[in-house]
């Protein structure tokens, strides 16, 4: 049986990993081959990325080898995948190669897409490359003082951003002794500060000690580099001295030119993950069209959730479980504490006041997460 | 003729069901519509505050068997 997972980030790692693990015996038989392909050699650390733009971290802690996080026994090409051809159960590379599968897993992921908002991508800021992220540290070093508005686009991975970067930027003027000269001004696309509920109902007392102001139902339309004004589509307009954008994003471009979903969202089963139409071509991650957080945690339980899947079909012959709809996301509130959010399709989050420990294992975390991404964790 | 899609958001926490409508309906055409499936009670009222204010319209918005359906066209 050949396995084929597309994409080196954190679902297509873990999902390797698990599934080597699962199928050693089968690997070593000859039975069952995985093959991972990926665009590059590197696996990036995506979380990473907000404590680079704070200047907490260095680029290159962002990033290992690929290869280096494999099990023995998947086999791994630096080979992007240019067609897909799910009916055929093949696809090609941008080398020429064709690769047949019996089993394929997209994990494409995601990106960010300023541009798709006029004026957006260049009089704004994002943490969402490591080009952005290491901007980011740079104008906010030499920031002097003003309105800063955070503006969020939908859909964007990692939902924790808005909150996180409100606090932590709240914090990194504070420390500077500049709270008096930076304001805050935080703007949201629904009714409330944030998706989920309670952690809105907690932002609302951490906006109200720290002074940071809002405006919901406000969805980015363009920004106005000149008059450095944001303007929603809901018709209200907001003046800023420095704009951090959370953009909307896509899937990965390859995606939508394989018509495989509208802006790259792959239709799945929310429990099964096979793609619509398809029972041995499965999606994981970012690039599903699932309602649910587009987050590395939710990547990591549907690859856990899909590996035992997977594995089941090659030993039995049919997948054995669904994958619940669990997320787990850390909350950074500020610099020195954190609280998390923990949820599935049928139980709703409840989050704690943040504390300093949380913070502390969110930063071991950090480390940890490299565990996690060889399928330890 | 208008093209109907519906959105599964029933248990959907994060994002929620109104994300999931301003992500999805940047991707239909004018005149299409989207129905929005949802668990969550306040959908009733959030995706209607929110189609209100930024002009788009709501054709029904009803309740079954607790699962909300809210059908909304693109206007704009």
């Amino acid at each position: 049986m050949k396995i084929l997972i597309v994409g080196g980030g954190m679902g297509g790692t873990i999902l390797a990993n698990n599934l080597a693990r699962r199928l050693k015996g089968e690997l070593s038989s000859g039975k069952a081959h995985i093959t991972m392909l990926s665009a590059s050699d590197k696996h990036m650390y995506q979380p990473g990325l907000l404590y680079v733009a704070l200047g907490r971290m260095s680029a290159d802690e962002l990033y290992r080898d690929q290869a280096s996080l494999l099990e023995p026994g998947i086999n791994f090409h630096v080979d992007p995948v240019e067609e897909f051809n799910l009916d055929n159960n093949n696809v090609k590379t941008k080398s020429g190669k064709t690769y047949d599968y019996d089993i394929i897993v997209i994990a494409t992921g995601s990106r960010a897409v300023p541009e798709n908002i006029p004026g957006l991508a260049e009089n704004s800021i994002n943490v969402y490359t490591e080009q952005a992220a290491l901007n980011f540290y740079q104008t906010i070093n030499s920031f002097e003082g003003g309105r800063i508005v955070i503006a969020v686009g939908v859909p964007h991975k990692c939902p924790m951003i808005p909150p996180e970067l409100t606090f932590t930027l709240y914090d990194f003027f504070n420390d500077r002794g500049m709270g008096d000269k930076v304001s805050i001004h935080y703007t949201y696309p629904i009714g409330r500060l944030h998706a989920l509920e309670p952690v809105a109902n907690w932002m609302q007392g951490e906006f109200a000690t720290r002074g940071v102001t809002s405006e919901t139902l406000f969805n980015m339309k363009e920004v106005d580099g000149d008059k450095k004004v944001v303007r929603s589509e809901e018709g209200s307009e907001v003046e800023f001295d420095l704009l951090v954008a959370v953009p909307a994003h896509k899937g990965m471009e390859v995606v939508e030119s394989n018509n495989l979903g509208a802006s790259g969202w792959i239709p799945v089963d929310k429990k099964r993950l096979n793609i619509e139409g398809h029972d041995n071509a499965f999606a994981i991650g970012d690039t599903t069209n699932i309602p649910i957080s587009k987050a590395g945690s939710t990547a990591h339980f549907e690859a856990e959730a899909l590996a035992e899947n997977i594995a089941s079909m090659v030993k039995i012959g049919q997948p054995v479980r669904d994958y619940d709809g669990k997320v787990f996301c850390f909350i950074e509130a500020g610099k020195d504490k954190a609280t998390y959010a923990m949820f599935n399709y049928n139980n709703p989050p409840d989050p704690k006041p943040p504390t300093k420990s949380l913070h502390w294992f969110k930063m071991a975390y950090n480390n940890l997460y490299w565990a996690s991404a060889r399928g330890l964790l | 003729m208008a093209e109907r899609k519906v959105i599964d958001a029933r248990g959907s926490f994060c994002p929620g069901p109104l994300m999931e409508l301003i992500a999805g309906i940047k991707l239909i055409e004018i005149g299409d519509e989207l129905e929005v499936l949802s668990s969550d009670k306040g959908s009733s009222s959030d995706i209607p505050e929110w189609v209100n204010k930024v002009g788009h319209e709501i054709v029904s918005n009803t309740e079954e068997d607790g699962v909300w359906h809210i059908v909304v066209r693109k206007t704009k």
